[in-house]
């Protein structure tokens, strides 16, 4: 704990504190940007972009190096992934898409990896870096950052609406949220309720169409927010923390992959509902 | 939790490492894995092909062993009747020339018994002469008994 926090609501505040930058009326500031939408969170993006770029390069490196004898452990590591996700895409998505198969490993390896980094002890990054005086404020945790998890599942949004209007054409696509679940020509009747009939399916079906994005972002979110919290609570106990930190970080396991794992089934579920027709 | 720029950021580094997966590690990643799998079913068929040629190749040893076994057999059976035959080609052979000795022997005696028989025959007569000078103890004209001598001697 440093040492001008002295409460533990400080602390607390602190630590769930991004750092950000922000353009206001005098250019550029750090860290005054409270509803200010043109800010950026630095210690996320610098985090979340860091772990692509290893991905990147971890990937790659296997690509390069692999054999199709057999495999060295790092090897096998990426085609286990490998496995997972191309089990999970062939298992819901049957349409033949280039795109779906990476983008859900993009999903599950990324997820995975920055979750990850919420087993690293609350004050182990932070701490030091304020001590030497780069950042006041960091949180290493991107997918406890709700920017970082909006900004995944609005680009799997948008590829929602993107393949159901290609696969669908925009009419068909209006039809699947005009006409459903009640349809008023098969339940024939009068042209005059139709407006109504026609009004009502759009609002119901709109409402699961955005509900999409918003619990898919908002389901990580919350549960990387809520790990991350309970671990600042722990390690604000003094010594208590150490029999509790250990069967937290233990179960977060669980969370960091089923997280990851979700996040990326949901995505597989979503595009291929956006490939079928009704 | 307030929104702002971060999330077209993060829009933005998702859609490019998407291509980068896309592009760099999803396409070889699948090539990898499928040139594996056909090279392990390759190597599943090769073992079955062995193992159905190694039975093949044992049935085929059984009916080649079964018929050198037979082979052996024929050759055994006609060896020993070719050494059947040797024998008794070798007594019959033995037997003729035992005859063919023991003839020659007898024939051999015979003429050695003739030739004693008149040797005997000639030294008869002379002994008997000089028997008979002795005894009379003159002389006898050998000459003028010539046919009484020669009478004696064929009586012996």
């Amino acid at each position: 704990m440093s040492a001008e926090l002295h409460t533990p609501a400080d602390y607390i505040r602190h630590h769930l504190t991004h750092l950000q930058v922000c353009k206001t009326d005098e250019g550029w500031v750090w860290n005054h940007c409270d509803g200010n939408f043109m800010a950026v969170n630095v210690d996320s993006m610098f985090f979340s972009i860091s772990l692509l770029i290893f991905l990147s390069w971890l990937f790659r490196r296997v690509v390069v190096n692999a054999t199709k004898g057999r495999p060295g452990r790092l090897q096998a590591m990426v085609e286990l992934v490998y496995d997972v996700v191309d089990s999970s895409v062939r298992g819901t998505f049957h349409g033949k898409s280039k795109l779906i198969a990476p983008l859900a490993l993009t999903i599950v390896s990324w997820v995975f990896m920055m979750n990850l980094l919420d087993l690293i002890p609350v004050d182990f990054v932070p701490y030091p870096v304020e001590q030497s005086g780069l950042a006041k404020y960091l949180r290493i945790v991107p997918t406890a950052d709700v920017n970082v998890t909006f900004g995944m599942s609005l680009s799997v949004f948008a590829l929602v609406i993107f393949y159901s209007i290609k696969m669908k054409g925009a009419g068909g696509f209006l039809a699947e949220l005009t006409m459903n679940p009640l349809n008023p020509k098969t339940l024939g009747l009068p042209l005059l309720a139709w407006p109504l009939v026609i009004a009502f399916n759009f609002l119901l079906e709109s409402v699961a169409l955005l509900a999409k994005p918003l619990s898919l972002a908002l389901r990580l979110f919350g549960n990387m927010y809520a790990g991350e919290l309970m671990f600042i609570l722990i390690a604000l106990l003094g010594v208590w923390q150490l029999p509790l930190h250990f069967p937290w970080a233990v179960f977060h396991i669980l969370v960091i992959t089923l997280q990851a794992y979700i996040f990326m089934m949901l995505t597989i579920v979503y595009l291929s509902q956006a490939h079928e027709h009704h | 939790m307030n929104i702002n720029l971060t999330l077209l950021g993060q829009a933005i580094a998702m859609a490019v490492f998407v291509w980068f997966c896309m592009k760099y590690v999803w396409p070889p990643l699948v090539q990898i894995i499928e040139e594996r799998q056909q090279q392990i079913a390759d190597g599943l068929a090769a073992a079955d092909k062995g193992a159905r040629s190694y039975e093949e190749a044992q049935t085929r040893i059984a009916t080649l062993v079964e018929e050198a076994r037979s082979q052996a057999r024929t050759i055994i059976d006609q060896a020993q009747l070719r050494a059947n035959d040797i024998v008794d080609e070798a007594r019959s052979g033995a037997e003729q020339e035992r005859e063919r000795i023991i003839q020659a022997g007898k024939a051999d005696i015979e003429q050695q018994i003739n030739r004693a028989r008149d040797e005997l025959r000639s030294q008869v007569a002379a002994v008997a002469v000089a028997g008979a000078e002795k005894i009379l103890a003159r002389e006898i004209d050998a000459r003028a008994h010539q046919d009484l001598l020669d009478k004696l001697v064929a009586q012996i």
